[in-house]
């Protein structure tokens, strides 16, 4: 039976894109670091591969594109949300091509999609949590008010509420969903206030996980049929404090991930795919 | 001009106990006496004298025939007029008897007296009820009276069921006939008193009503049922004897109201022309079969084409206006998980309503959405898809969005095939819990604009305020985190509890297109917050100090009672045929409709109980809650925040009541009832309807216009000895009043502004009551009488009509200097002593410390007396006098008050309704009322001459739009006592002063919300009022 808004964290497919050989040196990045471009490339295999074979996704492969030096993050070219995908705009100028490749491939999956018409507005899929029963808009420098209008009138179902970002790159490069319900954020004190922001603006309740490296709250979380709650996490090594927070979920699948390469260039483990639920849209 | 009205207030509690106590007597005779109208027999009369006691029975005579009419009125309507002869009789008796007076008295009540005796029960009952609640918080009876007497001012606004007006006419007509008689004669009697019988009785009357209205239905089994049938028995009695005498029951015009139904169907019930909106809506809810209605509501269109709320307490006709009687039923209260209503009927209603608001686009759903609510609604009305039957276009005839494409057609027939063999109610269900997910289910939204001029929708849902701008949510406000909910004019403010990080409270406003909006939000606030929140609903305001404010209040059931009631519901599930709202208009009227009269029944006796109940508990818990927790928590620190948070706004009040609601779950909402009650009061404030006030209830005790001439010179002879400054308060009040009547057709029919007639004598009458209570306590007595009625009233000094800065200056020259083109209102707080054993006393003008008064009793107690006291003394006029108390404690007069009498011409036609009393010169007292102190006198007595030592001192002042509250705070210390002492002075700047008024309330509401163990000493308030001015509503 049809039920909306039913299995947060249900996915059957994901959208990802390889790593553009301009990103080391072009990729838009806030802290300048040598990126190793072999070992990025070797990381993000094996983050697909997680998603592709250890949780039986579907994956979509797009080819990188040495032009667009960020490509490998689509989360920030589409928002996807039932079987609805709103092509973003994105904050940055030299990100807005990427859309393109990552439009096409969900409309290949058959999504409704919506295009961002109004060349005031940008919205960066990372400045977008999702948490299954909302929408919170991260009102940062990629995103504005009126790129989150867009978003709420895409996807009328959900609330949509919006929060200032200041501190970060996005709103989820210091949180993100760790479970229904379960919102992992950072500790830092921007972030702290973040979520206090959501939990006021919010009709539901939320637990939070609270870890001690902004960066690390950003997680990915699916629910897989036979394996339950999975959650994606950054490894031990890269951070070695927030793993332990991680490993306190008991009733979750762990899979430590490591992007030390791409983190580099503000990279987070939610960036580099776009889950999607087709099962939701035909029944 | 300029009114200058100088509140002077000082409650003290042990007074008030005592003299609650004796007065319960005196109200039930004169209530009987004015029940008796006719027959005029008052005990009181006999106190004062041969003279004396014609012109009260006078007043009492235009009283009570206003009263009584009332009540006729609406029993008319609900239930043939039965004249009983014999009850006025009855009704006098009562009083005679427990005075021991009736036989001087008597003049042949006694012989009427048949259902005398039902009438002192229900009098009985209540008075001791009433002395009770106010020295035992949890007894709600005491605060009934006191409410009994807002409703009474409400219900006479309002209209009871459709009876009001023929009431007021009758009203009128009496008092038009006595006027010259009051004119030369002025009764003595305490035109508080008075008034408040008035209101009680129409209470009862009220109460009767209902409960004639629905006796036929049999109760379910609520608690509430009993409490109310008990009152009813005991009032009903009273309500046939006062009707009897009288005027036959007219019959009642009918109107046929056409109300739209969920299913787009015209419906016609007709209706007394002169009912309430409970009567029509529970005529809708008896055809529909409805019995958990409390979800629901009737709304018409105002002439802007506004949809309003149409208010089941008041008057249809008072609310519709000019606009035709249409209505639609819908639904007002989106119960956030439908699976728990009990009856899929209800559900189903439900539905349509959110079929409705999904195709109108008012519950924006995406496509996907769109369809699959769709198709349960085509599965709940067609059942399983049918190929044969249900070709393409079988679901054309549907609309399932706002605009409905072949694409979203095809998707709402593909998911109506998954759909197979849901039953309709469980179809139902499916689309309730899917639409209930919906962002914006239950969301009512009001356009509005925020501080800075940016379009922005205010939601009001059922967990708090919800703001948007375009679509984005860009705040929440939990009903936890909301202290307060008001609005002025066209702006609309909340109170906001401050965050972890944040000291302050703070205080947003939004402006609203126009005033009708910003009070239409404030409503709907009010009733969500009542509805979803509350254990019970909270009863109006009562009239504790100052309640100038609108008096409404959610007055159904709430959620929680709704559910409770909706366990008792005991039917086999009820037939009914579900249809596609747009194709078929399924026919209702034949439809036989199960007794749903019962429901009915009950819903309106909870209203009621919940109405006068409520207010007891209220009353019950804030003396008894608020005043201990104050003092536990506060330290002076906490209080010199708090009074900071004051001077940044007026509208800042502290409000403890929504903290300890804070994140509580329904179920502790439902535990810690006593506090939330408070909690609502508090946070329910906002600018005075139409609906009478305490301004207007002062008003129905002043003297008419062309007495005050006589009652002014009076008073000046008099005011060398004591200050009659009361007395002409309450002139002010009425020429107030009068402005307030031509301008604004409601204030035109609020029996108040009949009721004036009566008041000089009752003027009069106060005065000397006054004088009689100096010199003896029995005349202290019967201003116990009038202090019951208003026990927390603050006494409203002085009104004066005209520019005067000196007055101000004098009485505020004690406390701050506020400039004085302003109304400015001053509000001291003596602040209890630090310590906290000692708190209570209420230094009155931080002269004294009241040593007898109980350290121990709640400092809300005190303040009541005090209250009571001020009222005594507004009465007698500001007389320094001793109270005869118990407690003996002394008030009096710092400075004699001067008082100046000014004639005034007001283009009024206050008596427009009256018809024969046209007054277009109203003298005016002009008093200089220099302060009037009440004094507890504390045991010591000699405090007044020790100042104390400063300790501290230190002031603020905020600013805000259109006020400009000052704040002085000074510590001293005296006889080993320390002293916090606080004098906020308010300067609110505007045109409205109904506005004016409301602030003052509420100024005089946060101030001792804020310092609950501190007492509040004197109100004084000047104000400058332009006399025309826009009737609200």
């Amino acid at each position: 039976m049809a039920e909306l808004m039913a299995g947060f964290g249900v996915f059957t497919h994901a959208l990802v894109r390889g790593i553009a050989s301009s990103l080391p040196k072009e990729a838009l990045r806030m802290s300048s670091a040598d990126v190793d471009l072999s070992r990025a490339r070797h990381e993000h295999d094996i983050y697909v591969g997680v998603l592709k074979h250890k949780l039986g996704l579907q994956v979509i492969e797009l080819p990188a594109d040495d032009t667009l030096p960020d490509c490998v993050f689509v989360e920030d070219a589409a928002v996807v949300c039932g079987d609805t995908a709103l092509i973003t705009r994105p904050g940055a100028p030299s990100r807005r091509d990427e859309t393109e490749a990552v439009r096409k491939a969900l409309k290949n999956l058959g999504l409704n999609i919506v295009d961002i018409a109004d060349d005031t507005a940008t919205l960066d899929g990372g400045d977008v949590l999702f948490t299954g029963r909302e929408f919170f808009v991260g009102l940062s420098k990629r995103t504005n008010q009126r790129g989150a209008e867009i978003l709420a009138d895409t996807f009328k179902d959900y609330a949509v509420s919006t929060v200032p970002v200041c501190d970060n790159l996005h709103l989820k490069s210091f949180c993100s969903m760790a479970g229904p319900g379960l919102i992992a954020i950072g500790s830092s004190e921007p972030a702290q206030k973040v979520l206090k922001i959501m939990q006021q603006m919010s009709d539901h309740r939320y637990d939070k996980l609270t870890i001690p490296d902004d960066t690390a709250a950003n997680c990915v979380y699916l629910n897989i049929p036979n394996k339950g709650h999975v959650v994606l996490h950054r490894t031990p090594e890269e951070f070695p404090e927030s793993a332990k927070v991680f490993e306190k979920l008991k009733e979750h699948m762990l899979i430590p991930v490591a992007i030390t390469e791409t983190a580099k260039v503000d990279g987070a483990l939610t960036c580099m795919s776009i889950l999607i639920n087709m099962k939701s849209n035909t029944q | 001009m300029t009114t200058e009205t100088g509140l002077e207030t000082e409650v003290k509690k042990e007074l008030k106990q005592t003299e609650e106590e004796p007065a319960a007597p005196e109200q039930k005779t004169q209530v009987q006496d004015e029940a008796a109208q006719q027959q005029q027999v008052d005990p009181k009369q006999e106190h004062k004298g041969a003279e004396k006691t014609e012109e009260r029975s006078n007043n009492k005579e235009t009283l009570q025939s206003a009263t009584a009419e009332q009540p006729s009125g609406e029993q008319n309507t609900d239930t043939p007029p039965s004249p009983k002869p014999a009850i006025p009789s009855a009704q006098t008796s009562p009083g005679v008897s427990k005075k021991g007076k009736e036989q001087a008295a008597g003049k042949g009540i006694s012989r009427f007296l048949p259902p005398w005796l039902k009438k002192q029960k229900s009098q009985s009952q209540v008075e001791p009820k009433e002395s009770l609640g106010r020295e035992d918080p949890v007894k709600e009876e005491g605060y009934v009276q006191e409410k009994s007497e807002e409703e009474g001012r409400k219900i006479e606004v309002g209209g009871e069921d459709g009876v009001d007006k023929p009431a007021e006419d009758r009203r009128s007509l009496p008092q038009d006939s006595k006027a010259d008689e009051k004119e030369e004669k002025h009764s003595i009697n305490s035109a508080k008193t008075e008034p408040a019988k008035e209101e009680t009785r129409k209470d009862t009357l009220e109460k009767d009503a209902d409960l004639e209205e629905e006796e036929d239905k049999n109760g379910a089994g609520e608690e509430i049922q009993k409490m109310i049938k008990e009152e009813a028995k005991v009032q009903k009695p009273e309500l046939k004897a006062e009707k009897s005498p009288e005027k036959p029951p007219k019959k009642m015009k009918t109107v046929v109201c056409k109300v739209m139904m969920l299913e787009g169907t015209e419906f016609p019930f007709e209706v007394e022309k002169r009912a309430k909106g409970q009567v029509l809506f529970n005529k809708v809810c008896e055809n529909l079969n409805l019995l958990e209605k409390d979800y629901f509501g009737l709304t018409y269109r105002s002439n802007n084409d506004q949809k309003n709320w149409l208010d089941p307490a008041k008057e249809i006709k008072r609310q519709i206006r000019s606009s035709p009687w249409q209505f639609a039923f819908s639904v007002k209260f989106y119960p956030p998980d439908p699976s728990q209503l009990t009856e899929d009927i209800t559900r189903y209603y439900l539905c349509l309503q959110l079929r409705q608001d999904i195709a109108s686009g008012c519950l924006p759903c995406s496509f996907v959405t769109h369809a699959l609510l769709g198709s349960y609604s085509l599965q709940a009305e067609l059942g399983d898809y049918d190929p044969e039957e249900h070709r393409v276009d079988y679901i054309s005839n549907f609309q399932f969005a706002p605009t409905q494409t072949k694409e979203l057609e095809e998707k709402v027939i593909e998911l109506h095939k998954t759909h197979r063999g849901l039953t309709p109610a469980q179809a139902d269900n499916q689309f309730l819990e899917n639409a209930k997910k919906l962002s914006m289910y239950g969301v009512d939204l009001h356009h509005a604009k925020d501080s800075e001029g940016v379009d922005i929708m205010l939601g009001v849902c059922a967990s708090g305020l919800l703001v948007y701008k375009d679509k984005l949510r860009i705040n929440r406000f939990a009903w936890p985190k909301i202290l307060k909910v008001s609005y002025k004019r066209s702006n609309f403010y909340i109170k906001v509890r401050p965050g972890e990080t944040e000291q302050f409270e703070s205080m947003i406003g939004f402006k609203l297109p126009n005033h009708r909006a910003a009070k239409r939000l404030w409503k709907v606030c009010v009733e969500h917050h009542t509805f979803f929140r509350l254990a019970s609903p909270e009863q109006p305001p009562k009239a504790k100090f100052l309640t100038l404010g609108s008096k409404f209040r959610y007055s159904g059931r709430t959620q929680a009672q709704t559910r409770q009631a909706s366990t008792l519901i005991d039917r086999p599930a009820p037939y009914f045929k579900r249809t596609s709202s747009n194709r078929v208009s399924r026919s209702l009227d034949g439809a036989p409709v199960v007794s749903v009269t019962n429901h009915s029944l009950v819903d309106s006796l909870a209203a009621e109980i919940n109405g006068k109940g409520d207010a007891a508990d209220k009353d019950n818990a804030e003396e008894a809650g608020t005043p201990f927790r104050t003092q536990m928590e506060l330290s002076p620190e906490s209080k010199s925040k708090s009074l900071r948070i004051k001077g940044e706004n007026i509208y800042v009040r502290h409000s403890n009541l929504m903290l300890e609601d804070l994140d509580k779950t329904q179920e502790e909402v439902l535990k810690h009832h006593a506090s939330i009650c408070e909690l609502k009061r508090s946070f329910m404030e906002s600018t005075p309807e139409p609906r009478p006030s305490q301004w207007e209830k002062r008003l129905a005790t002043t003297l008419p216009p062309m007495t005050l001439g006589t009652s002014d010179e009076k008073q000046k002879a008099e005011m060398g000895e004591e200050v009659e400054v009361v007395i002409e308060e309450t002139v002010i009040e009425e020429i107030r009043r009068t402005a307030k009547l031509k301008n604004s057709p409601d204030m035109t029919k609020s029996p108040a502004a009949a009721i004036p007639s009566g008041e000089g004598e009752e003027e009069k009458a106060l005065k000397e009551q006054a004088s009689k209570a100096n010199t003896s306590s029995d005349s202290h007595s019967e201003s116990e009488d009038e202090a019951d009625y208003h026990p927390q009233l603050v006494k409203v000094a002085v009104d004066q009509i005209r520019e005067e800065s000196e007055e101000n200056d004098e009485e505020l020259g004690k406390e701050s200097q506020v400039p004085m083109e302003h109304p400015a209102e001053g509000i001291l707080l003596p602040p209890p002593p630090e310590v906290q054993g000692v708190a209570d006393e209420e230094k009155q003008e931080c002269k004294a410390h009241g040593e007898d008064e109980a350290l121990s009793s709640p400092a809300e107690k005190k303040t009541e007396q005090e209250a009571e006291k001020t009222e005594e003394l507004k009465v007698n006029g500001e007389v320094s006098r001793s109270v005869s108390e118990v407690n003996t404690q002394v008030i009096y007069c710092s400075e004699p008050p001067v008082v100046k009498t000014e004639i005034v011409t007001i283009s009024d036609t206050f008596a427009g309704q009256k018809t024969d009393i046209s007054t277009t010169e109203v003298p005016i007292v002009h008093t200089e009322t220099k302060t009037i102190t009440y004094e507890a006198s504390q045991l010591d007595g000699s405090e007044d001459g020790e100042p104390g030592i400063l300790m501290s001192a230190q002031t603020i002042t905020a600013e805000s739009l259109c006020t400009t509250t000052t704040t002085h705070i000074t510590k001293s210390v005296k006889g080993g006592l320390s002293e916090t002492r606080i004098e906020k002075r308010i300067v609110i700047t505007g045109d409205a002063d109904i506005d004016h008024d409301q602030a003052l309330a509420q100024a005089i509401k946060e101030a001792k919300e804020q310092h609950p163990d501190m007492s509040v000493t004197r109100v004084v308030v000047h104000k400058e009022t332009e006399l025309t001015e826009e009737g609200e509503d």
